[in-house]
């Protein structure tokens, strides 16, 4: 690892000045992602502002029709959580397929999101739920949050505060985990709303998207045989060793449709 | 009695070592730092195939801490020389092979991704990384030589190596083989690939070397199977110090399934440089640089025919075989695809005519080697998966197929075709049990069952063979090979009557510290805890030759036996003398010397400190109470089994499950059972491996894709059923013991057995290890 | 910078870089060597200690994440002559061969029996997905953690009857 100087701030303007003070400043979450690549030598941040000591990222709560995540909040944390159990099933379920126990026990919310790896299991509940993400500035809707590879709506120096995620009717989340790196190949979150179908995708292209095409199938009938009827073109999706593009939009229906058995059964 | 019985051979004693290993206080490589001691970064090629032009290191060199920049010119002007080849294998034709210069540290090319050209050694670790960047080395690039296949068609990557060619090899009558296919009534012909794998012993690579100025004493502490091969190979080939002037120490080292067997150009780099600098340099492997830079295994392309006769016995067996040997001959990589290969081809059959053509060549990959198997696995994979072709093309069933042509137990000694006498076996007694096991007969009803899940499920079978304990001596030689096959064994008994036992073979996760003490408590009827296991360190063990091959019980355990006898035998005298008794009187048993037919006796204890504190001793005897032996096997041993697996194929993923594995296997007498099915589980995980998620993958330009376990499915815990194993017994014919080796069979016999059950549940052949989802998925979908 | 951290118990006030590692102060700083480390990627588990009461990898863990926490070790746990009811599981199961990835099974191993609720050796399995072993083929591991975690079990129910 290349030398960085250490901040370990206490509240968000903190964070944010500090990150404006530095010359290459980086948040630091759980570090699952960015550890490991620091220790490559991919990064190398002048700054590592800490954000585990700030209260405001923290808390886990369901308030009516909305699981409101910390940022900070550990995915063993969601994963355990018996309201999230109860009120979001899908949500937990996610949580706990995530990396490994010990990727778990420290991986963030937060982080996970602002990362935007396209293998990432967050992103297709952010985006398949419709969630809210909360930053130090503002709120930015799941559709417009995920932008490329690694990309996403934030700007340098934001933070992500929470995510708000609405409880749909039923929900159910797919994974067809990497076997070597337990990442998603593919992963996909189907909700039911009252207003409607979403269906978020992961692990297929360069960030988590929506499946519009699903969503009208199975807003006009909630089955998992309309899944089969369905065109997944893999045009853009991504390829590489573990699977192929056409391989990945294969997978994109079968898990979708093995998502909607889920659901049913909830 | 009760007690000696419990901890005795053929008792699951819980591990003597296990102690330390459980509360973290094993002492590995990197856990040795020694005062004043430097930190070594190697610096590396990126490119698999290119001419060093130059190496600027005035910039490193200016960072503070930084104490050398060496490269392969300073090694080369040192004088070291290069890395060998220990065994130099005949050509077809007569010649020699033809083995390329591999220099430790390249000097004028680099040929495979990793390739070490330098050292930066400093102070810390991480200003040796920063600084290591900041070496400027100019290169040009060529054009590499990736695949197998192509290779002897390709541009020739070493001056003098025609058709990137190490040889063209054969074994066994080629006229009269292809007379029998001609002949044939039926002839199976198949297309294999071998998949490389990467070893991934747990702990990487380190190595950590001394150097005393005023003794001229190197001391090397590294990870290795064998310290006195390192020690001989470092002397003899590379001159890096006189033999009695360097101790190698492999302490407690974390796996090694073959890669920890060879020399590589870090410890010798380290060593090397520890001298130079006056100060104790330390390296050890970042796991990247494991991946790209430890031996790889296996990488065979098979073209394979058996032929049948009308009634389904097996007249001929071709096999055409390219093996991908790497940039440069590793230790004993030339051996792997020949001697270890060609000659297991027979597998447990009566086939009466065998021959096999093996042409090694160069790529501008890491060197391939020795990996758990080594040769076996790649030959029990061809005979195995076209047996199972073959009844399946025939609609015979293939268990009875196999039947019809096993060697019969009346059979042995069995000569094979290519060259090897199995001594003993029951393949029969190892099928049956299998086949209850897995209860064979069950399969139709569970794949109907399966079928209505909308499973798809397969079974697939695999009699294996194999040779353990590579012998003798002589023969070797004669064929090729650069050092002996015996084993060494010492044992120091006491003057207080407990028992030190030395031995040249080296435990990396085996049990010698248990196991060999069994051997020694059981044979003097003293303690377990009686008794202490060294090896691993030439300042301390005579000589040996390590451990592969499965070779550690069958031979250093006979040594060891061989060592207890002269023991006993001395013991006698000494007891003879003390009790008055005529020597021919006088024998050793349950811990004591007895004079038969009198109730006089003498505890072990008592002679042993006799021997130490000679009052009232033999005139004509040294005092002392200590023996060594040296074992030479007079021929391999010939472990052998049966594996069955079934599986479960998700035709919607193409995601393949082993529902079951039943391994039954014949090692012989076994010492300690429970440290056996260790053996077998781990050997298993890495064939199941093999077939379903294991594979070096090089691109076109010769990078490695599968560098990390990002991208290098290691088996997890979630990847492997529980295993049902069993064993069968007949002793070896031929060492004392009776034991055969069990290291290796698992790695071996699962690949076939697997991918059997792939094959049979997806009704189709041309599918490559390792099974994977996508693959599957193809095979399923057509396309 | 300067920090303190309780390990196995004792608090220790360091002056370490920033870019210092929480394995690299166990081992190198500490000399405690029974954490490993087995890869540079975050996969294997070698390095797996209780980061306040949590099994985590602690070669992806900064040394300053660790200011202040209480972090345990396989040292932690038990010694020879004193084994803690997984070292001891590990033993009688022959679930070790090299001792390589042992310490940081075994850490894992506990936090799994500490928050698993009714592990079967399907959820021992996959409870231990984030180590590797490439020794044992796991059978003889699960083998030792099932067993541990009904002496667990066994230990608590009689708790209960006080």
């Amino acid at each position: 690892m290349y030398s960085f100087n250490y901040h370990r701030p206490d509240s968000v303007d903190a964070a944010r000045q500090l990150f404006e003070q530095a010359e290459d400043g980086i948040y630091l979450a759980g570090g699952q992602t960015l550890i490991p690549t620091m220790k490559q030598r991919l990064a190398a941040p002048s700054d590592v502002i800490d954000l585990a000591s700030i209260r405001e990222l923290r808390g886990l709560s369901v308030e009516g029709g909305t699981v409101r995540v910390g940022a900070l909040v550990r995915h063993a944390e969601v994963a355990a959580d018996a309201d999230v159990r109860r009120a979001l099933p899908a949500l937990a379920a996610l949580a706990g397929m995530i990396g490994d126990p010990q990727v778990r026990n420290r991986g963030t919310l937060g982080g996970s999101v602002a990362n935007s790896d396209p293998a990432a299991d967050y992103p297709a509940a952010v985006v398949g739920l419709g969630a809210t993400i909360r930053t130090s500035s503002r709120s930015i809707a799941a559709d417009d949050f995920f932008q490329d590879l690694f990309e996403t709506a934030l700007t340098p120096g934001e933070i992500i505060v929470g995510i708000d995620f609405p409880v749909p009717r039923r929900a159910a989340y797919r994974k067809f985990p990497n076997p070597a790196s337990r990442y998603a190949v593919v992963g996909v979150m189907v909700a039911e709303f009252d207003g409607g179908i979403r269906v978020g995708i992961t692990g297929a292209a360069g960030c988590a998207f929506r499946g519009t095409a699903l969503e009208q199938a199975l807003a006009e009938r909630l089955d998992p045989a309309v899944v089969e009827q369905v065109e997944v073109p893999d045009a853009g999706f991504n390829s590489d060793l573990h699977a192929s593009a056409d391989y990945r939009a294969h997978l994109v229906k079968v898990m979708a449709r093995r998502a909607v058995e889920d659901l049913l059964q909830r | 009695m009760t007690e000696a019985a419990a901890v005795g051979i053929g008792a699951s004693v819980r591990r003597k070592e296990d102690v330390r290993f459980v509360t973290g206080k094993g002492r590995y490589t990197d856990d040795i730092n020694q005062p004043g001691q430097l930190y070594a970064v190697f610096l590396r090629s990126p490119y698999a195939r290119a001419r060093i032009d130059a190496v600027d290191a005035a910039e490193a060199l200016a960072v503070d801490g930084v104490a050398a920049v060496l490269t392969g010119r300073d090694m080369a002007d040192d004088g070291l020389g290069d890395l060998p080849c220990g065994w130099l294998v005949k050509q077809a034709d007569g010649t020699d092979m033809v083995s390329a210069p591999h220099p430790p540290l390249a000097h004028s090319v680099v040929n495979y991704v990793g390739e070490p050209y330098g050292v930066v050694i400093a102070r810390e670790l991480e200003i040796a990384r920063r600084a290591a960047e900041l070496v400027e080395t100019e290169f040009t690039e060529r054009e590499a030589v990736v695949d197998p296949d192509r290779a002897m068609h390709s541009e020739d990557i070493h001056e003098g190596v025609v058709g990137n060619l190490a040889y063209r090899w054969t074994l066994g009558e080629q006229a009269a083989t292809e007379a029998a296919l001609a002949g044939a009534a039926h002839v199976v012909r198949l297309d294999l690939v071998n998949n490389r794998l990467i070893p991934n012993a747990m702990e990487p690579r380190a190595a950590v070397g001394v150097y005393d100025p005023g003794s001229g004493d190197h001391v090397l502490y590294t990870t290795s199977q064998n310290p006195h091969l390192e020690r001989l190979v470092l002397s003899a080939f590379v001159r890096v110090a006189p033999e009695h002037k360097l101790r190698v120490v492999a302490p407690d080292v974390g796996g090694g399934f073959g890669s920890k067997i060879f020399v590589y150009p870090e410890e010798t780099t380290v060593i090397w440089a520890a001298r130079r600098l006056g100060r104790p340099v330390k390296w050890t492997a970042e796991r990247s640089e494991s991946f790209l830079t430890d031996a790889h295994g296996r990488d065979h392309v098979t073209h394979a025919q058996l032929g049948l006769d009308a009634d389904g016995r097996f007249v001929g067996l071709k096999v055409e075989t390219v093996a991908n040997l790497g940039a440069y001959l590793s230790l004993f990589g030339s051996s792997v695809p020949t001697y270890l290969y060609g000659t297991l081809l027979a597998g447990q059959y009566r086939t009466p005519n065998i021959f096999v053509e093996v042409h090694g060549v160069y790529t501008n990959t890491v060197p391939v080697d020795a990996y758990r198997g080594a040769g076996r696995p790649e030959a029990t994979y061809v005979v195995e998966r076209i047996v199972e072709a073959a009844a399946r093309q025939l609609g015979r069933n293939p268990a009875e197929l196999r039947r019809i042509n096993l060697i019969r137990p009346e059979d042995f000694p069995y000569q094979t075709p290519v060259a090897l006498v199995y001594d003993t076996g029951n393949y029969q007694a190892s099928l049956d049990r299998a086949l209850a096991l897995a209860d064979y007969a069950g399969f139709p009803a569970r794949k109907a069952e399966a079928a209505r899940r909308g499973k798809r499920r397969g079974i697939g079978l695999s009699c294996y063979i194999e040779a353990c304990g590579l012998a003798p001596s002589k023969l070797a030689i004669q064929l090729g090979a650069g050092v002996g096959l015996y084993e060494s064994g010492e044992i120091r008994v006491n003057p207080t009557g407990n028992v030190t036992v030395f031995t040249g073979t080296h435990s990396h996760g085996q049990g010698h510290e248990t196991t060999f003490a069994q051997i020694v408590a059981d044979r003097f009827g003293v303690g377990i805890d009686d008794v202490e296991v060294v090896h691993g360190d030439t300042g301390r063990v005579e000589f040996g030759l390590g451990t592969y091959g499965s070779r550690s019980l069958a031979v250093g355990g006979s040594a060891l036996m061989k060592a207890a006898d002269k023991l006993i035998a001395k013991g006698c005298r000494i007891a003879a003398h003390m009790l008055e008794a005529p020597l021919d009187a006088v024998g050793f048993d349950d811990g004591r010397f007895r004079v038969r037919d009198s109730n006089q006796s003498l505890g072990f204890g008592e002679v042993a400190f006799a021997a130490y504190v000679p009052a009232n001793y033999p005139e004509d005897l040294e005092p002392g109470f200590s023996e060594k032996a040296f074992y030479d096997p007079e021929n391999f041993t010939y472990p052998a089994g049966t594996h069955i697996a079934e599986v479960e194929i998700d035709e919607d993923t193409g995601v393949v499950e082993l529902v079951s594995f039943v391994a039954v296997d014949d090692f012989g007498n076994l010492i300690n059972p429970l440290i056996v099915q260790g053996q077998v589980h781990g050997g298993l995980a890495q064939g199941i491996g093999q077939a379903l998620y294991e594979q070096g993958i090089y691109d076109d330009w010769g990078q490695l894709q599968t560098g990390s376990y990002m991208d290098y499915c290691m088996p997890r815990a979630d990847h492997l059923p529980d295993f049902v194993v069993d064993t069968t017994v007949t002793p070896c014919t031929h060492n004392p013991l009776g034991a055969k080796g069990c290291g290796e069979a698992g790695a071996i016999g699962s690949p076939a057995a697997v991918m059997n059950a792939v094959t049979d549940a997806l009704g189709r052949e041309d599918i490559a290890m390792p099974a994977t989802p996508e693959k599957v998925w193809r095979a399923l979908a057509g396309r | 910078m300067k920090l303190t951290l309780t390990v196995n118990g004792d608090a220790h006030t360091l002056d370490v870089a920033p870019n210092t590692l929480l394995v690299d102060v166990i081992r190198e700083h500490l000399h405690l060597t029974g954490t490993h480390v087995g890869c540079d990627s975050s996969q294997c588990g070698a390095c797996t200690v209780h980061l306040d009461g949590r099994a985590v990898k602690s070669c992806t863990v900064l040394a300053g994440q660790a200011a202040g926490a209480r972090v345990v070790t396989i040292e932690g746990i038990g010694g020879p002559g004193r084994l803690h009811p997984m070292q001891e599981a590990f033993r009688d199961r022959h679930a070790l061969q090299c001792g390589f990835c042992t310490p940081g099974m075994i850490m894992a191993a506990i936090d799994l029996v500490r928050h698993g609720d009714g592990l079967d050796r399907q959820s021992v399995r996959r409870g231990l997905e984030g180590n590797l072993c490439r020794c044992t083929g796991y059978h003889h591991i699960v083998d030792a953690v099932m067993d541990a975690a009904a002496a667990t079990r066994d230990a608590t129910a009689e708790v209960g009857h006080d």
